[in-house]
């Protein structure tokens, strides 16, 4: 892992295309049973055309686009909006960027701002998030 | 600018503690959210490379507490309550603050509450945020900050 400054682009980690069994599978692991995201007479009945992506499936893989950059426990505070809805067959486009870096006792203090995107560059999930990446992280080298 | 009011029809809502109730971390459930998710390091499925890697357990991802406190007794009881349509529910934000990591194996307590109620566009949109202190053993593992909005139909 090289050294992190400001500026530096993280991702994109691509993802999807969203499917109707993905989403079937995410309401069951994540215990997200809300039908607006599996049932479509539900999801018409709501005033909508489909069902729509779980935010929180989009918000993990951000979570992931962070871990896998800075380490498994780097993460200190994560936050997002979730802005406009993931259409069903969407591919989603997590990224981020460095805004802040300073190195303290602990490791490196990292901030980023993050966001996920569709393919007609829809912004999904906008947001942000602190680390704490650990020193020896810091030194080794890419993989 | 669009109007913010307090949304005074329930008194006191903001501040009211919700039940707290206690969550066991399984790990079989934890494997498959990881599986489903795309965590696919061995720290998350396999029980001796964590231990390998320093974990007492399979670690757990970052968004997973939401999924835990998804198992709150009557999770849209408070919706209900207020009047709205449950169906016309939004999940508008996430956060979450991390003070120490999770594994498998833990129980973790969770404690929520409510700390803002109001609307917005003349009442068309009712902002509920609910704020969870999770601790384990009586220590403070992270705090969830959830905003839902919920579409109420009124017209400006």
């Amino acid at each position: 892992m090289t050294a992190v400054t400001v500026g530096e682009e993280i991702g994109p980690l691509v993802t999807g295309p969203v499917t109707r069994q993905l989403l079937a599978l995410f309401a069951g692991a994540s215990g997200d049973r809300n039908p607006l995201h599996i049932d479509i007479d539900y999801a018409k009945a709501a005033g909508r055309d489909d069902v729509i992506a779980h935010g929180m499936l989009s918000m993990a893989w951000l979570s992931r686009l962070v871990v896998e950059r800075f380490g498994p426990q780097s993460l200190t505070s994560l936050q997002v909006r979730f802005l406009s809805p993931t259409p069903v067959h969407a591919v989603v486009h997590c990224r981020g960027v460095v805004t802040a870096v300073a190195e303290q006792a602990a490791g490196t203090a990292v901030q980023l701002d993050l966001w996920s995107d569709l393919d007609d560059g829809t912004t999904t999930l906008l947001g942000s998030a602190a680390c704490l990446v650990e020193p020896a992280r810091c030194e080794e080298k890419d993989e | 600018m669009v109007g913010i009011n307090d949304t005074s029809s329930v008194p006191g809502i903001i501040g009211r503690r919700l039940a707290p109730f206690d969550v066991h971390v399984e790990r079989d459930l934890l494997r498959l959210f990881c599986e489903i998710t795309g965590f696919q390091s061995a720290i998350y499925h396999d029980v001796a490379s964590a231990r390998q890697a320093g974990y007492p357990d399979l670690l757990v991802p970052p968004t997973y507490l939401f999924s835990l406190e998804l198992r709150r007794p009557d999770p849209y009881g408070i919706v209900r309550e207020l009047g709205l349509d449950v169906s016309r529910l939004l999940h508008g934000g996430q956060e979450f603050r991390y003070q120490a990591p999770c594994f498998a194996g833990d129980l973790l307590r969770f404690e929520p509450r409510i700390v803002e109620h109001y609307d917005k566009r003349g009442g068309a949109l009712v902002f509920l945020v609910r704020e969870t202190e999770v601790t384990r053993a009586g220590q403070s593992v992270a705090t969830l900050r959830n905003t839902a909005i919920i579409q109420t139909g009124a017209t400006p």
